[in-house]
């Protein structure tokens, strides 16, 4: 087990009723690790929402978080993403300073070369829309930072595996019907 | 049929097999309490009344941890809610199927911080298996069968279900179902679609377990470490002393274990931990196969997780996955019903002979038991033990009592010891040994406390008088806190920072204005009387009982170290 803290993704398919959402992230304020990103929302099934989880602490506390989530009623399967196969992406919305024409051409400019779309524009600001990873949307963050940014607000990393694996693959191995075994309910 | 949602309640009730319920009423809770009277649900379902809800909430605990069935517990919105959450955490600490049914203001009022509203769910969360906030009297017959399923189910525990007042007022369409049909049912049913498994029987891993015989033949110095799984499964000690009397190695147990093993068995090494015995705790870190059934390396059992049982590859055998490698790495582990599981260790496991080891392990003795002209605690239990032939029913608090209640009274049978093993919840004992004497009617219940704990809840009395419970109380009383004694005198240098209690009030006088019966002992042969006395009358007896303040449990091992570093012999 790697004791080293990294970052880690976590893919939960819980139960899509109220208090649910609350269940999942007191997991991780209990143990003290602070939640990185979190999103969450429906899934193909209505009655199944997605929520991913971004939290930084070491091997055996992640393993230890998805045991306990694994463990809850609410929860149907929990996948640990493996951070080289697996696709992360966020949506980040930044609105800028833009006063004049020239501003606002340069600030398109960039917003081209990021391929980040301008989905808002008044005759002092200008409003971004940028997917992708950290590094991407730190660095346009970064150069955005000059013309003043007014607002910024990121919907928190979604992920899924690359290729056809889904959450759903580990549905037959033996741990996870070790965990079924222990919320037996009849 | 259509019915009240109150109406529905005690009809659900019924589905279960409910005939006791504790509680407390009030405001939102009415309609509830209602239907007792007006539809006559008090001829089939017996309410006890307590003084406090924190004495409803342990005696539905202490209830279904001495009967086997689901405890069940009433109480109000707001502070009626908030007086269970010890109750209901000492319930989930040490896996106790309770129910808890509160009620909340109603819907329109919710989040508008009404007159004793509290977001009760949100509250327990931590500390439920599962919990609810019904609003929808449509749903409310199915969730409260989910909540008695998942109470029982699996890795037993409590569950919540809070109903909005106006639910249990507006009528929905009722029609019984057996408990066998639940599962076809509401969520029940979309768990089971799901997961496309039979929940129901949960077989163990074949492989798991024939790896686990192979350990076995292959290991010189087995342990066996027995806890509470082995007493919630039902039917599992049957199946369990089959398995340690074949493998005849040392069997050590953890305060929730107490009982699975008989405490006067030759191969019982006693508690493993920090009270445990120098044969348990030495046996642990010698062994080379430690085989730990039901049980969860809690800080007070695996002292320093680093150091516990070094030499051994441990197998842990339990039904919550989630409990693996949680606080002491395993080699191995089998998941499954503790009952299944040993019996299928015992379809194959062949006659073990570790004389060598067992003389081993049996040579590490406890030191001799004092014997003088002063009452001491052990001849206090042992007395106990004589006169109810080992076969009471003990509560206990918690503390340095409950150490010796579970060090010399020899447990044989599960559901006889009641203690709360996993919180520590001072007060919890009179409560529970009202519950299990109102589900255990023949059966002698004994509630051991000392004097700090007893006054935590010693209100409850009113109840025993009421409701003509006879349990007997024992009060270790030492005029001070002894367990927090114990530690200042031995790890703050003496400095004894409030934990004197040089107060009233006077215990038998107490008893005596409950309408109960108080006696007092300072010497064996007093006790002696008093307990015979206590068991004649009839009626809820306490017998105050004076031992030294600096009387101490022995042997302890401090927290953190390993737990054969004995801080007293």
């Amino acid at each position: 087990m790697n004791s080293i803290i990294t970052r880690h993704t976590l893919s939960v398919l819980v139960e899509n009723t109220p208090g649910v959402l609350s269940q999942v992230s007191r997991l991780f304020s209990r143990k003290g690790y602070n939640i990185e990103s979190l999103a969450v929302g429906t899934t193909d099934d209505s009655e199944v929402s997605r929520i991913t989880i971004e939290v930084k602490c070491d091997d055996l506390m992640v393993e230890q978080i998805t045991n306990q989530l694994r463990k809850l009623f609410c929860v149907y399967s929990v996948r640990l993403l493996p951070p080289n196969s697996s696709t992360r992406r966020e949506l980040v919305l930044i609105k800028v300073k833009a006063e004049g024409r020239d501003v606002r051409n340069e600030v398109i400019q960039i917003a081209n070369i990021f391929r980040a779309t301008i989905i808002d524009v008044s005759s002092k600001s200008l409003t971004l829309a940028v997917i992708g990873q950290e590094s991407k949307d730190d660095a346009l963050e970064k150069l955005l930072c000059e013309f003043g940014i007014l607002e910024l607000v990121r919907t928190g990393m979604v992920a899924l595996e690359r290729g056809e694996a889904t959450i759903n693959d580990n549905d037959d191995n033996k741990e996870t019907d070790e965990f079924d075994l222990g919320k037996n309910v009849l | 049929m259509r019915m009240k949602g109150s109406q529905i309640v005690m009809e659900c009730l019924l589905e279960q097999g409910v005939d006791t319920v504790f509680g407390y009423p009030g405001g939102t809770i009415l309609n509830i309490y209602d239907e007792f009277e007006l539809h006559g649900y008090k001829e089939k379902i017996h309410h006890y009344l307590t003084s406090h809800e924190q004495g409803a909430s342990h005696a539905a605990d202490g209830y279904a941890r001495s009967t086997g069935k689901v405890g069940v517990c009433f109480a109000t919105s707001g502070p009626g809610a908030t007086n269970l959450v010890t109750g209901i955490a000492t319930a989930y600490y040490d896996s106790s199927p309770v129910v808890f049914l509160t009620c909340n203001v109603n819907e329109n009022l919710i989040g508008k911080d009404s007159f004793q509203e509290v977001d009760i769910t949100g509250i327990t969360m931590p500390i439920t298996k599962c919990n609810y906030l019904v609003k929808d009297v449509n749903k409310l017959a199915d969730v409260i069968r989910e909540a008695f399923a998942i109470a029982r189910s699996g890795r037993p525990g409590p569950v919540l279900v809070d109903i909005a007042k106006n639910v249990t007022a507006a009528t929905a369409e009722y029609e019984y179902l057996p408990v066998s049909e639940h599962p076809n049912h509401g969520r029940l049913a979309n768990l089971m679609r799901r997961t496309g498994r039979d929940l129901g029987t949960p077989e163990p891993d074949h492989g798991d377990i024939q790896k686990l015989l192979d350990l076995i033949a292959q290991s010189q110095r087995p342990m066996v470490l027995v806890g509470g799984g082995v007493i919630r499964s039902k039917g599992a000690v049957t199946e369990f002393r089959k398995f340690m009397e074949t493998l005849d190695a040392p069997v050590g147990s953890t305060i929730m274990g107490g009982g699975a093993c008989p405490g006067n068995h030759p191969l019982f090494t006693g508690m493993v931990g920090m009270h445990g015995s120098h044969a348990s705790n030495i046996a642990t870190t010698q062994c080379d196969l430690l085989i730990a059934i039901g049980c969860r390396f809690s800080d007070r059992v695996a002292t320093d997780p680093a150091t516990f049982a070094k030499q051994a590859k441990i197998v842990h055998i339990d039904i919550d996955r989630a409990e693996i490698d949680k606080n002491v790495l395993t080699y191995h582990h089998i998941i499954g019903d503790a009952r299944r599981v040993l019996e299928l260790l015992n379809e194959k496991l062949p006659r073990h002979d570790f004389t060598a080891w067992k003389a081993e392990v049996f040579s590490h003795k406890e030191l001799p038991l004092k014997k003088d002209n002063v009452l001491h605690a052990h001849e206090v239990l042992e007395t106990i033990q004589e006169a109810t032939d080992g076969k009471a029913i003990i509560a206990t608090d918690v503390g340095q009592h409950q150490m010796w209640s579970c060090q010399y009274y020899h447990f044989s049978r599960p559901g006889q010891l009641l203690t709360s093993g996993g919180f520590g919840t001072m007060g919890f004992g009179l409560g529970a040994a009202m519950g299990a004497k109102v589900g255990n009617p023949d059966q002698i219940v004994v509630h051991c406390t000392g004097d700090g704990c007893f006054r935590m809840n010693c209100h409850e009395l009113a109840t025993l008088e009421h409701y003509h419970i006879p349990v007997i109380t024992v009060i270790f009383n030492n005029g001070t806190l002894g367990m927090v004694r114990q530690w200042q005198n031995l790890i703050y240098h003496k400095r004894f920072s409030q934990t004197d209690l040089d107060r009233g009030p006077d215990f038998v006088k107490l008893a005596e204005a409950y309408g109960l019966k108080g006696f007092r002992a300072g010497t064996q042969a007093e006790f002696a009387q008093a307990f015979q006395q206590a068991l004649q009358a009839g009626c809820g007896c306490v017998i105050d009982c004076t031992i030294r303040m600096d009387a101490m449990v022995h042997p302890m091992v401090s927290a953190g170290t390993p737990v054969t570093d004995f801080i007293l012999d």
